[in-house]
């Protein structure tokens, strides 16, 4: 250890390395030199995000993100290797360069895109705090929630959102406070309150661990913003364009309704935006310094955003989780890829 | 007169009812008006309980399903236990994320440890010591380069995919090895009469035993890459198994040094006398003496050891209890944390037990020449 790297260690302890960027196209020439994209996950798990299934292999929304970008750089989807990483060494393994990709439920905020040395590059899944309540109560929106009981974790960011969004609508509740998950879904279930709120992702898995949990609806209201995506290291440019346009690439695929199983017959299409995200006309990939066709390589590997979201998540899953804010901008929803041209 | 009465007393055969095992219920469960309500009582919700339990665990369990959903639909009234995930998951709770098609490996890296192990056990006539030595010098290169691959045509398994009940038996094994020579040497070194020698082991002791073990393994696997050169990195699993191993060392100091004072000075003189140099006095008359009081201790912190790997789970490596939570975090599979609690737990307790049976075995063999 030279003398300047034990200074860059004083620094560090200082908490002077949280700026640890990257020079430009540094990683991609790494990622093509070795030959795998090395991949930051859920190291405990999230239901539908990072799993494992029986085979041992990792499978979930945010792992699609992984495999898609695999896909495009080495036309393989399988090309990943995943690093699981807790909440809190997750920051530290993208700065430290343990991973090139860090897809694990994180949330996009101001503070983490720039002081912590990371870029969000796109959003994968919007969440949010939502409500969920006992189907026989015949509510069908937030707004209807005036007077409800409302079970909520303590001393989380849940509690204030809640008293937040009751006073900004002019609504009365009665808080029903609990320390841990566990214990708040056996008292819903027991009918101890009418509503139970957490983020939306977590009132679907709770869900399923419910004894009958067709009896229970969540409610369509959002009430704060968790934007969930994938980070690379803050100032490489080129990795944060290939690891975003994989991502779009997906949503353009699932608007313009090319599927995993259509994708070579698409090929032939006459629609020029079918052409071009396809890689038959123009020089998209180029740009990215990809091959051309790696939007169908994408596609016919890990498929597009619907396609994922369905496979993970949607009503085939035990979460049965709503497409809502997560459709397409077409649909009334919130997920749009810039346009491919 | 009344030594008389007594001795006839005492001639007389015991009264039936204090014999066997009425007569110890009668002794101890109802001696008393109070104590047979108590007994009464006691019995009464340990049957229930039991009951209960039997009913959840086989009256009602479903082994066979290919879901939690599944399992809710085969239950018949009552809820019971879905032990269909251990069925389905059965080897991710062993091997981990270990490829099917490579556990072959870690099969075999098991079953030439017993059988390398066995000369250990049999009373035949080789130099156990330098045998075990040996063993310890020679088997883990064996097991890594098994376990690993990436050489001798074998493909090569990350130490990422390592877990399951394999990794806890690795990480244990590694930390029992390493940390009982470390922990001797630390021993001697606090009693050694080198002020350096000295200062350095009680300062490591002391260092070590005033942090928890889950502090060592975050400074690893959180801090350590910010202080290294770009590029380097070192394994996860060798940050953990580093750890591990001084955290128990340290403690298995302060066991060894127990033992050592627990030696009578006279013991030392007379190798003195003998004209036995340090590490023969040590290694001839003071250890095999020393080691030999403190095997409760010894065992005692090789089961902490072998309990407290289930820490490496918050640094993301996956041992039988952070496979347990993973599997259930699989939608097929969620909501099953009782059910995956209970076969993590059984297979510690399997373990412990087993560990802990063996000492008191190994001390009655070895508490031989102290009996008079």
């Amino acid at each position: 250890m030279s003398v300047s790297r034990w200074l860059l260690a004083g620094a560090a302890l200082a908490g002077l390395v949280a700026a640890g960027s990257a020079e430009a196209g540094e990683t991609f020439e790494a990622v093509k030199k070795k030959g795998f994209v090395q991949c930051g996950v859920n190291n405990s798990g999230l239901p539908g995000f990072a799993q494992v299934d029986d085979k041992g292999n990792w499978a979930g929304l945010d792992i699609d993100v992984c495999r898609a970008v695999a896909a495009a750089v080495f036309g393989d989807a399988n090309k990943v290797k995943y690093t699981p990483l807790s909440a809190k060494e997750r920051f530290t393994a993208l700065q430290s360069k343990e991973v090139d990709v860090l897809s694990r439920n994180s949330t996009w905020t101001l503070a983490r895109d720039s002081a912590l040395g990371l870029d969000f590059v796109a959003v994968n899944y919007y969440d949010g705090q939502g409500f969920m309540v006992p189907k026989s109560l015949g509510v069908k929106s937030a707004k209807e929630l005036d007077g409800a009981s409302v079970c909520v974790q303590t001393g989380t960011t849940t509690e204030l959102n809640l008293a937040d969004y009751f006073r900004a609508n002019n609504m009365k509740y009665e808080p029903v406070v609990f320390e841990t998950n566990d214990e708040l879904i056996t008292a819903f279930q027991a009918g101890r309150c009418d509503v139970f709120t957490t983020d939306q992702s977590g009132l679907y898995s709770s869900r399923t661990k419910f004894e009958k949990p067709e009896n229970w609806v969540v409610l369509p209201e959002l009430i704060s913003k968790e934007p969930l995506g994938p980070a690379v290291r803050h100032g490489d440019n080129e990795w944060a364009d290939v690891v975003r346009w994989s991502f779009y690439a997906m949503v353009e695929a699932e608007e313009l309704g090319v599927t995993s199983k259509n994708v070579e017959e698409m090929k032939k299409s006459t629609n020029p935006n079918i052409r071009r995200l396809l890689g038959v006309e123009g020089e998209l990939g180029k740009g990215l310094g990809l091959p051309n066709d790696f939007a169908a390589k994408i596609i016919a590997q890990v498929g597009n955003y619907g396609e994922s979201f369905e496979r993970n998540l949607g009503e085939s899953t035990p979460l049965k989780i709503a497409r809502g804010v997560n459709a397409l901008w077409t649909k009334g929803g919130l997920q749009y890829a810039p346009p491919f041209r | 007169m009344a030594t008389g009465e007594i001795s006839a007393a005492s001639l007389r055969p015991p009264v039936a009812e204090r014999l066997g095992v009425v007569g110890w219920m009668r002794r101890n469960l109802f001696n008393s008006p109070f104590d047979s309500v108590l007994t009464v009582i006691l019995a009464l919700f340990l049957a229930w309980a039991l009951v209960q339990l039997f009913e959840w665990a086989v009256l009602n369990a479903v082994w066979r399903a290919e879901s939690k959903q599944e399992c809710e639909a085969a239950f018949r009234g009552e809820r019971g236990a879905c032990w269909a995930l251990l069925r389905a998951r059965f080897g991710q709770y062993v091997y981990g994320l270990y490829p099917v098609e490579e556990r072959w490996r870690i099969d075999l890296a098991f079953v030439l440890l017993i059988v390398a192990m066995a000369p250990l056990f049999l009373r035949i006539g080789i130099n156990k010591l330098l045998y075990a030595l040996g063993l310890i010098l020679v088997y883990p290169i064996l097991a890594y380069t098994l376990f690993l691959g990436g050489r001798f045509g074998l493909a090569l398994v990350e130490t990422s995919k390592w877990g399951g009940l394999f990794l806890t038996l690795v990480i244990a094994g590694v930390g029992i090895t390493a940390s009982l020579p470390l922990g001797i040497l630390l021993a001697l070194g606090r009693r050694s009469r080198l002020p350096v020698v000295k200062a350095l082991s009680v300062a490591f002791i002391e260092l070590v035993r005033g942090v928890p073990l889950v502090t060592v393994l975050f400074m690893a696997s959180v801090m350590l890459p910010l202080f290294l050169p770009e590029g380097v990195t070192f394994d996860k699993l060798l940050r953990a198994l580093v750890g591990v191993s001084l955290f128990s060392a340290a403690y298995m100091a302060e066991v060894v040094r127990g033992g050592l004072q627990a030696i009578p000075k006279g013991q030392y003189e007379a190798a003195a006398a003998l004209g036995l140099g340090y590490w023969k006095m040590m290694g001839l008359i003071v250890l095999p003496q020393a080691l030999r009081l403190v095997i409760p201790g010894i065992v005692n912190t090789f089961i902490g050891l072998f309990k407290d790997t289930s820490l490496v789970l918050i640094v993301g490596l996956y041992d039988l209890l952070g496979m347990a939570q993973l599997i259930i975090k699989d939608p097929q599979w969620l909501g099953l944390a009782t059910e995956t609690y209970l076969i993590a737990a059984a297979g510690f307790w399997i373990f412990c037990f087993g560990m802990s049976r063996y000492s008191m075995a190994l001390e009655r063999r070895l508490a031989r020449g102290h009996r008079r």
